[in-house]
């Protein structure tokens, strides 16, 4: 039973954005017994919703609301007012998400000591370490029932893992297997096994997959303890002359103001919209935005440096078929100088069907070498590259001139490539393509990173409050009953997939929120 | 899809001699283009027949699949036959037309072979025009679920049960 509260109910915890972060702080908060009212900007869809086909899902569950960008990377040329692939919906970007679930390598918390300086980026560590987050790692992989932990069988292979195993294998890779998946290999939680039916960025139709949408969320309304309210774009975050949050203003469904009162707001709207709310909420006695007196807001914006391999073979692959995300080589994570870059990379296999791969195999190509690619689609493998990309504080999300719908100031998102970024991005697509050419292939094909999917940085935790935005709860340095709880507090990107993380901290900050609520310092 | 509409009625070579051959695959009638075999045909609601022929022909020169129709691209195009893009289209066409003259060409249907049509192509694809028809073709040409099936690609899959029991791993060359 969803509880509703009043606007006027100053007890409540205000969530803004319902995704990986906001919709598993609001299910772990109400199990609690904490009164939690989480404001979404989208609607609500859930499995029988969901559609198998790639633009009308897009239509359906993407933020398309509009961005602006700039700098040099080709997504401000290709798709210049969509920087990024994440979705306004309840459930937030889980409902697209492929579901890789993997940690942090222990160095990794520590960036700045691990890599030492690296000239233009803007290392730090972050303020905790692996052993202070293995216990919610722990939880975190139980919660999403992560397969190879918890006693859960791998998935099975499918015929693009086929592919990219035999060659990794060849190369001598040894890390080889089928993921760390958010994917039930086996009915669990009440929700069944992979069907392989393909069309996980689309929405899971069969539940296989976690998502905060079906899951943390109704779990958390079922206390009595959440009101989700959905089509509520929050629009300004309020403070009173202490400079303590008291509440935000949102547009409800119908495009009017509202306001409600909150004893604490927790900011979780992905690495965009999360820095824009708080630049947006500006004010006399936070002229640069709330909580951004280190400049830090907006700064550090991080996307995994990405890219991909494609490669065709004289016969049929069919990589559509089975889980989108299928399988994984981690040789490459590790931090080895010696490659001529610091920090390390995953490889991944990833499926795109033929309506995306036309539009993202290589964004505004034309001619036959594009289309003798595609002419090869049925014998097609293909895998993703996420590796850790640096931060850097010219890469960051400004207030645009342009508004919203709502007449709000849109966020700009400018982001270059570090050397350091473009040095493993050409290593990564060695490897990947030697990998294909390994197992015959007869072409393969370097694709450019696609808009975001991995929103990082933006609020970055650190120890000094002028190294940052919160601390090593997500709580401002400036504003003590404010919050972040998304991907935008990472310090640094690590090369793993962030949800897990995401997830992990989001369950760690409900404890320390319900905590410092009982002994009354919030 | 194209619809033949009114057009159905007519024999295949009642079409043929109602048109003349223009083009690798088309036939252009007084308001009609239809593809040689006269498989197809589309009734004009805006643009010149000929227009769209070379519309058409250009949609094909930016992506080139020898096994895809004439019938796909034209679907692809056929949202420029409205009153509201019709002259952005037809001047975009005459700038290619002239284009092509200065290229030693009667017309870009006049060409004959593709090379030279690419050569055209590459001389004007930094502008709006250009980029707005290769753009719009992404979606249009490639999101067709009738085009699907000749690149192998299976489209929807959950009504079927996924691919549990149809074949996710049953590839034998690996
Ligand atoms: C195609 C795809 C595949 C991916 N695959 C993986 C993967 O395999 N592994 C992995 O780890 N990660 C993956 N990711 C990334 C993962 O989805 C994100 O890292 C994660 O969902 C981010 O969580 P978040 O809480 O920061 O934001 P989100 O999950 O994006 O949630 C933010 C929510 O806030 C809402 N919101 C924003 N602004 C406002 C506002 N002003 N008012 C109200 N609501 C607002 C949004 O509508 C949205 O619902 C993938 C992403 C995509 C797009
Ligand atoms: S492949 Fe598996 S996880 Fe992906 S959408 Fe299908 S059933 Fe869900």
């Amino acid at each position: 039973m969803a509880a509703p509260f009043e606007l006027t109910d100053d007890n409540v915890v205000v969530i803004i954005g319902t995704g990986a972060g906001g919709g598993v702080l609001a299910n772990e908060l109400a199990q609690k017994g904490v009164s939690v009212v989480a404001l979404e900007a989208g609607g609500r869809y859930l499995p029988e919703d969901y559609v198998n086909d790639e633009w009308e899902s897009f239509g359906q569950l993407a933020w398309t609301d509009t961005r602006t960008t700039s700098g040099d990377w080709r997504v401000a040329r290709d798709f210049s007012n969509l920087p990024a692939w994440i979705v306004k919906a309840v459930g937030g970007t889980t409902t697209h998400w492929a579901g890789a679930s993997l940690r942090f390598q222990p160095h990794e918390w520590k960036a700045f000591t691990t890599y030492g300086e690296v000239e233009g980026a803007n290392l730090l560590d972050w303020p905790i370490d692996a052993d202070e987050m293995d216990p919610f790692y722990a939880r975190a992989e139980d919660k999403l029932g992560v397969t190879r932990t918890n006693g859960i069988p791998g998935l099975p292979g499918c015929n693009n893992y086929k592919v990219f195993e035999a060659g990794a294998k060849e190369l001598g890779y040894k890390e080889v297997h089928t993921g760390r998946m958010a994917i039930n290999s086996q009915e669990r939680d009440g929700r069944m096994a992979c069907q392989q039916t393909g069309f996980c960025f689309q929405g899971c139709k069969w539940g296989a997959k976690w998502s905060a949408a079906y899951t943390d969320i109704p779990a958390g309304e079922a206390t009595g303890n959440l009101e989700v309210r959905e089509k509520a774009h929050v629009a300004r975050i309020l403070h009173d002359d202490s400079g303590k949050v008291t509440g935000v203003e949102y547009f409800d469904a119908n495009g009017d103001l509202q306001m409600q009162r909150a004893r604490v707001v927790c900011v979780a709207g992905n690495s965009f919209e999360s820095p824009r709310l708080l630049l947006n909420s500006a004010s006399s006695m936070f002229p640069d935005g709330l909580a951004n007196s280190s400049g830090m807001v907006g700064k550090n914006y991080m996307r995994h440096l990405t890219g991909s391999v494609y490669a065709t073979f004289e016969q049929p692959v069919r990589m559509w078929r089975g889980t989108t995300m299928a399988g994984i080589v981690q040789d490459e994570a590790r931090h080895d100088p010696s490659r001529g870059f610091v920090g390390g990379y995953e490889l991944e296999t990833l499926s795109l069907g033929l309506p995306f791969m036309a539009a993202f195999l290589d964004p505004g190509a034309w001619g036959r070498e594009f289309t003798t690619a595609l002419d090869s689609y049925e014998n097609m493998a293909g895998m993703w590259i996420v590796g850790e990309d640096m931060p850097q504080e010219s890469n960051r999300v400004t207030l645009s001139d342009v508004e919203d719908q709502f007449g709000l100031k849109v966020a700009n998102v400018h982001y270059s490539d570090h050397p350091n970024d473009i040095a493993m991005r050409d290593h990564a697509y060695k490897q990947g393509a030697a990998i294909y050419d390994a197992v015959g292939a007869t072409r393969t094909l370097p694709t450019p990173p696609y808009p975001s999917t991995h929103n990082l940085g933006t609020n970055r935790m650190s120890e000094r409050p002028e190294d940052g935005v919160v601390n090593r709860n997500g709580r401002a340095h400036d504003v003590p009953n404010l919050y972040i709880s998304d991907g935008s507090q990472f310090t640094t990107g690590a090369a793993e997939n962030p949800t897990l993380t995401i997830v992990a901290l989001a369950i760690r900050q409900a404890e320390h929120i319900a905590s410092e609520m009982n002994q009354g310092a919030l | 899809m194209i619809e033949t509409r009114s057009l159905k009625t007519l024999t295949r070579r009642q079409l043929l001699s109602r048109g003349i051959a223009a083009g690798a695959g088309l036939v252009v009638g007084s308001g009609f283009v239809a593809g040689r075999d006269a498989a197809w045909a589309t009734e004009m609601d805006a643009m010149k027949p000929d227009s769209f022929a070379t519309l058409v022909q250009m949609a094909r020169d930016i992506y080139p699949h020898d096994k895809v129709g004439d019938q796909y691209y034209a679907a692809a195009v056929k949202g420029y036959d409205v009153p509201e893009e019709v002259d952005f289209a037809q001047s975009g066409i005459d700038m290619l037309e002239d284009a092509s003259r200065a290229a030693g060409f009667d017309s870009y249907l006049g060409t004959g072979w593709e090379a030279d049509r690419v050569a055209i192509l590459r001389g004007i694809e930094d502008t709006d025009f250009f980029q707005r028809v290769r753009g719009g073709l992404v979606t249009g040409l490639y999101n067709q679920k009738e085009v699907w099936p000749i690149f192998g690609y299976e489209g929807e899959s959950y009504s079927k049960g996924g691919y549990m029991y149809r074949g996710f791993d049953d590839i034998t060359w690996i």
